[in-house]
């Protein structure tokens, strides 16, 4: 927006501002089950993907345990071990990050915080839930069906994705898991047009863009760029499953199977890596912008400062949704393309260091002098700043042609992409759980446990990633089910793999921890009042906590200022809420209530 | 992928000139003495369907683009075939201009209130594109009798592939067509009748460009715009 001059014009009160219809709701059912509330939406979101998240902690600890104590469980074979590596992957990757950061923290948080009473369009929001939850059933089911689910590593390679060496190939588990991408990507394309179009339409009266929150353009460009790469793992399903149903060949090349010559002829492989990294990368973005942006409030509000840069980290936000589509190949360095293909990515790659950089900056200068608690939110937002530039650094190495080479298919990558979109994001969500629960439930999380949950998870994710490079550099591949007694694997190696699988284990048992707090602090949880925080966000701004269907009770919220008006001089208070008329406006008697 | 990357440049500069229309320069911070009069805050436009709409045709194009490149990345290939076109594809395609024209038709005729014409017109575009549709299946039954089968060779993987999605798409507004029509003799509120015809032409519209564009391809007009998206890219 562009400044504003004190107008004489007369002030208009809420109730001017046109209301939107609500969808009211009838039965327990319509309330709770197949709810339109974007807020009720949110928790079944989050719920479903938090189930699934524990589902694939424990395929974690299988394959850990494979790899920790090689030959000891016998049930973990080598299709088993391929299977849990597969689901892991890709539950985590897609059915809980991305679920949680857009249609959980999206859902909740972007009505509220723009000060609407809904989403644009609650039907297709509730539809958006339901698909969901059928391509997490399609997903599980895979575990049931016939020769288990898919064991093809979670980038689903053809051609071995779909012939018959690979667990659930030429059975039911690569289907499954294909039909479930896409019905996935159907029902995110419903939420993201509602998160978009929220974002664009139902802003409060003065939530100008540049007033928003940086959750809120987190999550914006987040969605925007998940609806434009989505499209891209679906053409690759879509072709990937005529390949494997219909005997088509835009993936399959000519190949002899286990002796057998196949009917194909002439399909790409590399094709399919092309469609999946297009949608793969800015796959990482789409996890990563959400974290940002909740980081960024997360830092403000328990520092007491207001953002450092507030442009600049809208600015940089774009830019890296922008950058994130032209550096896919980066993935591809050794698939044998041109050089000067991976000159030019690589430089793209090195590119994005700039506008991640300028984030990782205004954070700490937002946290320089400030008034900072070491609330549990903000243990979690320090230690994801900590994390993001140690898992940021190696994606350094690993952009470049010349280091990825070796380094490629080794566990370096393996700890590289765990730290930076695996635990800092994860990071993040906890300690955005913690900073809003209060919100969603009106009492806030046990302090002890949530303290206990965060050192054990965050000194243990170090424990387990740390260690990892060190075994990449030494050429330990991953991917391997054994690595046996090769001469270049000394004893020491063993040694750290049964010390990252104890760490492991005690860290995904910890989690238990958080999972009871979550249960246990919704009735004997302290009360937390509407704004335990003091936080200027519209969310915190409700008449009642937890808010009521339609947010807002009579009159939607007006804004007057940025969201971050922490430790303003002269104010009375150390933070003036987002729908607060400014101090000139106190003085002429008008206000709002 | 020099089609999706162009498709994505072409969104990108459309979000640039918006956003620099939006205030991402201001500077907030300094905002809040100002204090802002609530009159010269920007009361938000007002219908989110039509943004919707056009979000969604945004992923769409990048569905589609992202088609059209893996079909110009598999074309390089040496033992690509080319499939020959069936004649009724030509007959199809003046279906679906037709379809289009009248959804315009229906378009003006709800501007100007007049029931009439917008009944007549809106089931002329619909019975035009269902004659597409059909016409599609013909065109995929004389291929297969000539024996260009699915799986036969890449080009007709593509070729199914492609005029499926196109035909599926066409078969979800049709859904949306029935809806409007529906509305056309029941709803007597003009603004939601006109609305519906107005995001039922978009959506038509773009279709059309679409088939357009899969058509030039196919005869190979646009051979010379794939050279041109790889070149960029090599």
């Amino acid at each position: 927006m562009v400044d504003v001059p004190l107008g004489s014009a007369g002030v208009v009160t809420a109730p001017d501002v046109e209301d939107v219809e609500l969808y009211h709701p009838h039965s327990w059912v319509t309330k709770y089950v197949f709810s339109q509330d974007a807020k009720v939406i949110a928790i079944q979101y989050a719920f479903v993907a938090l189930s699934v998240g524990l589902i694939a902690l424990v395929l974690s600890w299988l394959m850990r345990l494979q790899l920790g104590f090689p030959g000891v469980f016998s049930f973990i074979d080598a299709n088993a071990y391929y299977q849990f590596v597969t689901m892991h992957g890709m539950m985590m990757v897609v059915y809980v990050l991305t679920a949680l950061f857009l249609g959980g923290f999206g859902n909740y948080l972007i009505p509220l915080m723009v000060g609407a009473r809904d989403m644009v369009f609650p039907y297709v929001n509730m539809l958006s839930f339901w698909i969901y939850f059928l391509a997490v059933f399609i997903l599980v089911a895979s575990f049931f069906a016939p020769g288990g689910p898919t064991g093809a590593g979670w980038t689903l390679y053809p051609p071995q994705a779909i012939t018959s060496g690979t667990p659930g190939g030429q059975e039911w588990g690569i289907i499954l898991m294909l039909v479930s991408l896409m019905v996935f990507i159907i029902g995110f394309t419903m939420g993201g047009l509602n998160y978009v179009v929220t974002v664009l339409q139902a802003r409060a009266r003065g939530m100008t863009l540049m007033r928003m929150p940086l959750t809120v353009w987190g999550i914006f460009t987040a969605s925007f760029m998940a609806l434009l790469a989505f499209p891209a793992l679906f053409v690759g399903a879509v072709m990937m499953l005529f390949d494997r149903m219909l005997g088509t060949s835009f993936f399959m090349p000519a190949m002899v199977e286990m002796g057998q010559p196949l009917d194909r002829n002439g399909g790409s492989p590399l094709l399919f890596q092309h469609l999946f990294w297009f949608f793969g990368h800015p796959e990482v973005y789409i996890v990563a912008l959400p974290a940002f942006g909740i980081v960024s409030d997360l830092i403000s509000t328990h520092a007491r400062r207001n953002i450092f840069g507030y442009r600049m980290m809208v600015w940089a936000l774009l830019a890296i949704g922008a950058l994130s589509f032209v550096v896919w190949a980066h993935h591809m360095y050794v698939s044998g393309m041109n050089p000067y293909f991976g000159f030019f990515f690589a430089t793209t790659t090195l590119i994005i260091a700039i506008p991640t950089a300028i984030k990782v900056y205004n954070w700490i200068l937002t946290l320089w002098r400030g008034d900072i608690h070491l609330t549990v939110p903000m243990l979690f937002a320090l230690a994801f700043i900590v994390t993001f530039v140690n898992g940021g650094l190696t994606g350094l190495f690993l952009g470049n042609v010349v280091v990825d080479v070796p380094l490629s298919d080794t566990m370096f990558v393996v700890a590289h992409f765990h730290m930076v979109m695996g635990v800092a994001p994860i990071l993040v969500i906890f300690g955005a759980i913690y900073h809003w629960y209060p919100k969603v439930t009106g009492r806030m999380l046990n302090d002890g446990l949530g303290k206990l949950h965060f050192w054990v998870t965050f000194l243990g994710a170090y424990a387990i990633f740390f260690p990892m490079h060190y075994l990449g550099l030494m050429g330990i591949p991953r991917r391997y089910h054994d690595i046996g007694d090769m001469a270049f694997v000394p004893p020491s190696a063993h040694t750290l793999n049964a010390f990252i699988t104890i760490v492991a284990l005690i860290v995904g048992a910890t989690q238990l921890a958080f999972v009871f707090n979550l249960f246990w602090s919704l009735r004997h949880g302290r009360e937390a009042g509407g704004n335990p925080w003091r936080a200027t966000t519209l969310e915190w701004q409700t008449p009642e906590t937890p808010p009521p269907h339609g947010n807002w009770g009579r009159d939607v919220p007006v804004v007057y200022r940025w969201a971050y008006d922490y430790s303003v001089p002269g104010a009375d208070q150390d933070f003036l809420p987002q729908n607060q008329p400014g101090p000139t406006r106190a003085t002429t008697g008008a206000g709002h209530g | 992928m020099g089609s999706i990357l162009l498709f994505l440049s072409i969104l990108a500069i459309i979000a640039t000139l918006w956003l620099s229309r939006q205030g991402i320069a201001s500077k907030p911070w300094l905002e809040q003495e100002a204090a802002v009069v609530l009159s010269d805050l920007p009361v938000q436009p007002a219908d989110p369907t039509t943004i919707g709409l056009r979000i969604f045709l945004a992923v769409v194009g990048s569905f589609f683009a992202l088609f059209i490149s893996a079909y110009a990345m598999r074309m390089q290939l040496p033992d690509w075939r080319a499939l020959p076109l069936p004649p009724i594809l030509w007959l199809n395609t003046i279906m679906l201009v037709l379809s289009s024209i009248a959804l315009q038709g229906a378009k003006v005729a709800v501007g100007h209130g007049e029931r009439v014409e917008l009944k007549a017109s809106l089931i002329a575009a619909g019975i035009s594109a269902l004659a597409f549709l059909s016409g599609q299946l013909v065109a995929w039954q004389q291929l297969s009798d000539e024996g260009y089968r699915l799986a036969a060779s890449p080009a007709n993987d593509f070729f199914y592939v492609l005029t499926g999605a196109h035909g599926l798409h066409l078969l979800g507004g049709l859904v949306a067509l029935t809806r409007t029509t529906e509305m056309a003799w029941r709803v007597p509120v003009p603004e939601r009748l006109r609305l519906s015809v107005e995001l039922c032409a978009t959506y038509w519209h773009f279709l059309l460009l679409l088939w357009l564009l899969l058509l030039s391809i196919w005869l190979g007009w646009a051979g010379r715009f794939i050279d041109i998206c790889r070149q960029l890219l090599t």
